[in-house]
């Protein structure tokens, strides 16, 4: 074994795949952005987002990851939302970017009318970013983003992922998934909470329009998270990310926990991660210590009601689902494979 | 345009500028404050020598073997001793054990302790302070004193009755596990710094040479070298020796006694040692004959195991109750929970050529006799916890006092009673030192710490192969070493990981730069405390604020 | 340079010439010649530098030149009717973040029932979205508007509807005098955005602005728009200047000084009634007309100018504010407020109903002789009308058993004796 070069050997590491946010035996341009000490910081302090937000703390890691990517040559377009209203609230923003609020259900087509107006002044080195929850996604935004998608044109999508719309009151959306607690799910009857069978992968909708790439990623996985996005940088075209970000206000989780129950929810199967290019699956991220769904839903209060006895058979269900995503993309490391 | 009748100014209220959102202080809405906090690692916390592993182990992961080096001499003088003879509790208590395996702190500690006799590392003493101290005893607890009063400044004379000095790590403690070049390199290194050491001299009336020398004070830690004996009925057919008596023939070279079969009876460290001697010295056949059962008796698991492998047989649940004509008779003793084992009436006979006896050794307190205020309670000498007897400025150490008499606990005491003696000696008052609450396996968030990468692997299983003693499997290299102290989790103390920083999404943690390690902006944190639970160490904590 | 041409084709050439750098396309009756033709023209190279989007709903167009004209570049669409309406958040949105897009109208009616002919329900349910709404006449003011629009939208930072009555205007041919691109170059000046997306200069565009700001914000676009008031005649003088035509401006009058009587009107409809109205005046009557070219700002000040010393006021509008009568005259009647002028309304031309020489003589001379309601609808037949009140009347009094029942009691029918 030849040793380490001086300069890395300074680092502070433990151990070589060390999955914190810095520390990282790499050379500083692979190192996470959001370890720098000069980094964007694209979403800065003083937005009113709840305590322990995992949106803002997503759409820091992805446009701070975005602005690296472009060398700071990036625009992004808001679609309503939680994002939207705490960044900025008249008179403050905290978007440190060049940042347009519009509406709820147009962000992906005024991103690509952002990406024609510097195609057409010659300006094809600034990048464009959309980005919006899962209502101004999968819901209300989705015409246009299916437009975006078939088009080709050179934006990339970050869909912010918590499950519901949380900006009015935490309502059902096309993202909240079976048995959920939302305003409008309310867990009574015999089938509490949100009805499964229901609902869509935007994800697996966008890879149907065999745009360059697709990827989910999580707020937990910085490492991944990253990698994603400047992947998607660095390819022109439509490309689609979905960041899941757990809601502590929504779900009825601890503030503290945000990045634990994201950590949760991909490491128990419930959301999978995994990449596309060009409409076809490229790579999953393997589960590292797989846990049981039921660890990941206990944290939760808004799946409280799968626990009591007559609701058995939604746990099973939710269990059951895990179980599919696992086998259907391939979750878990094979005997003697890397991680 | 020059005609331009609009002026070009932004919408009102909806174009903003950027950075304008730093004028909303989120703090205010903060009913708990996340605070910065050291805890103290178990390894730490676990090392009688009161070494901080953790900081060593800190430096030996940036490949800073020096340093690394220099952070375990800050409390231990004998590194490559200690490396080889320690029994290392720090990585019993180690929070990796919970996760895979505890790092090898012990090989570590021994690979920095070899460089630094290969490099020729030396430490400097204190600035002259005119004190004189005086030591009895020039083993573990007496030269690790030596050393550390020496850094303090004072003059320091150690005195023992022994041709080399060492004490019990010399004389109990077999070349096969203790190389002699390293010990007697590693105690040159300590009269460098200006101990001088009065060797094969017996100190009988330490009164009268404290007070023909001068010494301001002095620091008595001369062991516990006589053997126990019980009482077996015996025709005296075959031998009978004692432990101490053997291991230290064996290291003077002169004859241990040890021949055909031998039987050793006891149950710990000691007797495992005599029983590898006696194997290393030609006898036919080594019994250890133990009294509790194999899970129960004292000896150490890995150096049970290393004599297993080296063809010494274990007998356990016997007492030995009768010689007779080379034939010794054993009574079965029957295991109990919590209780002493039991007779069983059930007996049966073993033939020997000679046994030697390793049942625990009783201090010499005789020395002590006639010097006022100095209590001995059941053959041992009570000190306060300063380690000083009842006699002002008479400090005691090591096995003679009460402890667990292993020579870690002794360079323990020996810095310790140092440490007291210096300030009696400036004439302050002796204080306890604080300790951080206990970094324990909760307070952790392993999630971070990954597998070592497949490449690492073999050099780290090194570690594990290798046994606590023993020489001929080799020391880790400037490679290895460095992988192994990596897999330390620093818990308790930050490492500058970055998690904080990054995982605060109201971006409230300035990072201060290598080494300066984070602070809160507290005028915007809003106390989520996602930072507390995914701190990997455990170095932050939740204080809740004064509302 | 004189051409004869189709209107939709003519105004695709004006945008041309206005150098736009992005355009959004969805295709709805009657605006398809225009975007088909600009879509041609971009392929082809003969408008440079531009993108050109084909998007998927009306909605995303507009939304897409929110954001191109957000980012800096020249943007154009065009709609209609129910495509208006799928766009109308996007309309309002424009407006409130002050972006000078331009899109023309190709005015339509409103389903249900679904209706592809001209009237201007659909630039009407946009009347107080903020936009700029600017009428034109004919296929040449069609053009020139288009021009004039880009500059007073781009000055004033404010979007701009080009509204052109639908097959009327977009599908009829013409002669139209096409400006050369060195005209428009003179008289349109490069996009400098007053706000830009630009990782140069970063800012955030589209804040949440709650009470404590609403209301200047609002003040303030109104402000805005009244200031175009002065500029919509500055920029129809300097065009004139430049081509020499007059083209555009506040209001047009038809000889309707000293006019006793004045028909108030917008878009195409005046074609005919200028014939009509000539031969009126030959015969010795005092009539007049005059068409409002900017509707929003509406120029009330121009109007009361124009309208202050006639007697009668007949406005003839295409459109209707159900339940409440003519829109366009409640504008007139609150601008001529302070003036003893009778306005009568006049709703016609809806859903494409022909507006001939010979139906509006009789209106006219109705007018003339105080026979008009106030709030009158041309050419209705009331026969059909009234048939199918009688039936539904037939039908409501069978069918509400509550009323019959108050009609078996005699409530009913003593109440309406009161």
């Amino acid at each position: 074994m030849t040793q380490l070069p001086e300069s890395q050997q300074k680092v502070k590491f433990y151990q070589t795949g060390t999955l914190t946010v810095g520390n990282r035996l790499l050379d500083e341009e692979h190192r996470n952005v959001q370890a720098t000490m000069d980094r964007s910081n694209s979403l800065d302090s003083g937005h009113r987002a709840c305590q322990g937000c995992g949106e803002a703390l997503g759409a820091r890691f992805a446009i701070d990851a975005a602005i690296r990517a472009t060398g700071n040559q990036l625009i992004a377009a808001n679609a309503t939302g939680c994002l939207e209203v705490f960044t900025t609230p008249y008179p403050e923003t905290a978007w440190s970017i060049p940042w347009i609020h519009s509406l709820f259900g147009n962000a992906a087509a005024v991103a690509s009318g952002i990406a024609a107006a510097m195609k057409a002044k010659g300006r094809e080195e600034v990048r464009v970013i959309a980005q919006g929850g899962d209502g101004g996604t999968t819901d209300i935004g989705f015409g246009c983003l299916s437009g975006t998608f078939d088009r080709n044109d050179d934006v990339l999508y970050i869909c912010y992922n918590n499950q519901a719309y949380m900006n009015t009151g935490v309502q059902r959306s096309s993202a909240t998934p079976g048995a959920a607690r939302t305003a409008t799910t309310m867990p009574v009857g015999a089938e509490p909470g949100n009805a499964f069978n229901t609902g869509k992968s935007v994800p697996l909708i966008a890879m149907a329009h065999n745009i360059p790439y697709v990827a989910t990623a999580s707020v937990h996985d910085l490492h991944d998270l990253e990698m994603k996005v400047t992947k998607a940088m660095g390819v022109h075209g439509a490309r689609y990310i979905e960041v899941f970000v757990p809601c502590p206000l929504g779900w009825g989780s601890k503030p503290g926990d945000t990045v634990k129950i994201a950590r949760m929810a991909v490491e128990s199967g419930m959301y999978p991660l995994f990449e596309a290019a060009d409409g076809e699956l490229t790579g999953v991220t393997k589960i590292r210590r797989r846990i049981p769904v039921d660890d990941y839903l206990k944290q939760q209060r808004r799946f409280a009601h799968v626990f009591k006895p007559n609701n058995a058979h939604q746990l099973e269900q939710l269990r059951a689902i895990a179980a599919h995503n696992i086998k259907r993309f391939d979750l878990l490391a094979r005997d003697g494979e890397e991680l | 345009m020059s005609d331009k009748v609009v002026v070009q100014t932004k919408p009102f209220a909806i174009t903003l500028d950027v950075g304008s959102s730093l004028l909303n202080k989120t703090g205010t809405w903060r009913t708990e404050r996340p605070v910065y906090l050291d805890r103290l690692p178990p390894c730490n916390h676990a090392c009688p020598a009161g070494e901080n592993i953790q900081a060593w182990l800190g430096y030996a992961e940036e490949g800073d073997y020096e340093a690394a080096w220099r952070k375990i001499m800050d409390d231990n003088p004998l590194p490559a001793t200690m490396g080889r003879v320690c029994y290392h509790a720090c990585e019993g208590a180690c929070n990796r054990t919970q996760l895979d395996q505890a790092v090898g702190i012990n090989s570590v500690e021994r690979f920095l302790g070899d460089q630094a006799l290969r490099y020729g590392w030396q430490m400097d003493a204190g600035e002259p302070t005119g004190k004189k101290a005086m030591i009895v005893g020039a083993g573990p607890a007496g030269l690790s004193c030596a050393y550390h009063l020496r850094r303090y400044g004072h003059d320091v004379t150690i005195f023992d009755s022994s041709p080399k000095a060492g004490g019990m790590i010399r004389y109990g403690i077999p070349k096969y596990r203790m190389p002699r070049e390293k010990l007697n390199a590693e105690i040159e290194r300590i009269q460098a710094m200006g101990v001088k050491i009065e060797l094969n001299t017996r100190v009988d009336d330490i009164q009268a040479i404290r007070e023909r020398n001068g010494f301001d004070s002095v620091f008595i830690a001369i062991g516990a070298q006589s053997a126990k004996h019980i009482e077996i009925e015996s025709d005296e057919s075959i031998p009978m020796l004692d432990a101490v008596q053997v291991l230290r023939n064996s290291e003077i070279e002169e004859p241990t006694g040890l021949r055909g079969r031998v039987v050793v009876y006891g149950g710990g460290n000691t007797a495992i040692d005599v029983g590898r001697t006696a194997i290393r010295l030609g006898a036919i056949e080594v019994t250890v004959i133990v009294l509790e059962s194999r899970a129960k008796m004292p000896a150490h698991e890995f150096e049970v195991k290393e004599a297993l492998e080296e063809g010494v047989r274990i007998v356990d649940l016997r007492a030995v109750r009768k010689i007779e004509g080379n034939t010794l008779t054993l009574e079965r003793m029957v295991d109990s929970a919590d209780q002493w084992p039991q007779p069983s009436g059930q007996f049966e006979t073993f033939e020997a050529d000679v046994m030697v006896q390793a049942l625990g050794q009783n201090v010499e307190t005789g020395l002590l006799d006639g010097i006022p205020g100095v209590v001995v309670e059941g053959g041992i000498v009570q000190v306060d916890h300063c380690m000083m007897t009842g006699t002002d400025g008479f400090f005691a150490g090591g096995d003679m006092v009460p402890s667990q008499r292993t020579v870690t606990t002794s360079i323990g005491h020996g810095k310790k009673a140092a440490r007291s003696m210096d300030s009696w000696l400036r004439k302050e008052k002796c204080l306890p030192v604080e300790k951080h609450e206990l970094a324990s396996f909760d307070k952790l968030n392993t999630w971070y710490y990954s597998d070592a990468p497949r490449t690492i692997r073999p050099m780290l299983d090194v570690v594990r192969r290798q046994s606590g003693f023993a020489e001929v499997v080799g020391n880790l290299d400037e490679g290895n070493a460095q992988y192994e102290a990596r897999r330390c989790m620093s818990c308790g103390n930050c490492f500058e990981c970055d998690n904080c920083y990054g995982v605060c999404p109201d971006n409230s943690v300035t990072k201060l730069g290598p080494g300066k390690r984070f602070e809160f902006k507290y005028d915007y944190c809003k106390g989520c405390a996602i930072c507390a639970t995914e701190c990997p160490c455990g170095a932050i904590k939740m204080v809740p604020e004064d509302i | 340079m004189l051409k004869q041409i189709e209107g939709s084709h003519a105004v695709a050439e004006a945008v041309g010439l206005c150098r736009p750098q992005v355009i959004s396309a969805y295709p709805i009756t009657p605006q398809t010649h225009i975007v088909e033709d600009l879509g041609t023209m971009v392929k082809a190279g003969k408008i440079e530098n531009c993108e050109f989007l084909l998007v998927e709903s009306e909605f995303g167009a507009l939304s897409a030149c929110i954001g191109s004209s957000a980012a800096g570049a020249r943007s154009y669409t065009a709609t209609a009717s129910q495509g208006m309406l799928f766009m109308m958040e996007a309309v309002y949105n424009a407006s409130g973040m002050s972006l000078p897009i331009v899109m023309t109208v190709g005015n339509r009616a409103i389903g249900a029932p679904i209706n592809i002919w001209n009237d201007w329900g659909d630039s009407m349910s946009a009347r107080d979205a903020g936009w700029i709404q600017l009428f034109v006449e004919d296929n040449q003011q069609a053009v020139d508007v288009h021009i004039q629009a880009f500059k007073l939208a781009e000055e004033l930072c404010l979007p701009v509807m080009v509204c052109m009555d639908g097959f009327i205007l977009t599908h009829s041919y013409s002669q139209v005098d096409m400006p050369e691109q060195g005209q428009v170059d003179q008289f349109l000046p490069p996009f400098e955005p007053r706000q830009v997306l630009d990782p140069a200069a970063p800012l955030s565009m589209g804040a949440m602005v709650g009470p404590e700001a609403f209301t200047e914000v609002r003040f303030l676009a109104h402000h805005k728009q009244r200031e175009a008031l002065d500029l919509i005649p500055r920029h129809a003088a300097e065009f004139q200047s430049i081509m020499g035509r007059d083209s555009g401006g506040l209001i047009k009058e038809f000889d309707c000084a000293g006019a006793e009587t004045v028909i108030v009107t917008m878009g195409s409809v005046i074609g005919t009634m200028k014939e009509v109205l000539a031969g009126m005046r030959e015969e010795g009557h005092s009539i007049g007309a005059l068409t409002i070219r900017s509707f929003r700002p509406f120029p009330s000040e121009a109007l009361i100018e124009a309208l202050k010393d006639a007697k009668r006021i007949i406005v003839f509008e295409k459109c209707l504010a159900v339940g409440m009568g003519g829109i366009v005259s409640m504008n007139v009647r609150m601008a001529l407020q302070d003036f003893p002028l009778h306005v009568h309304s006049v709703i016609g031309g809806l859903g494409g109903r022909p507006i001939t020489r010979k139906n509006l003589r009789r209106l006219f001379e109705k007018g003339l002789n105080d026979q008009l309601q106030e709030t009158h609808f041309h050419d209705i037949d009331m026969e059909i009308v009234n048939r199918e009140l009688e039936r539904e009347k037939e039908q409501r009094q069978s069918g509400s058993i509550a009323e019959n029942i108050l009609h078996d009691v005699g409530v009913v029918a003593a109440a309406k004796t009161i």
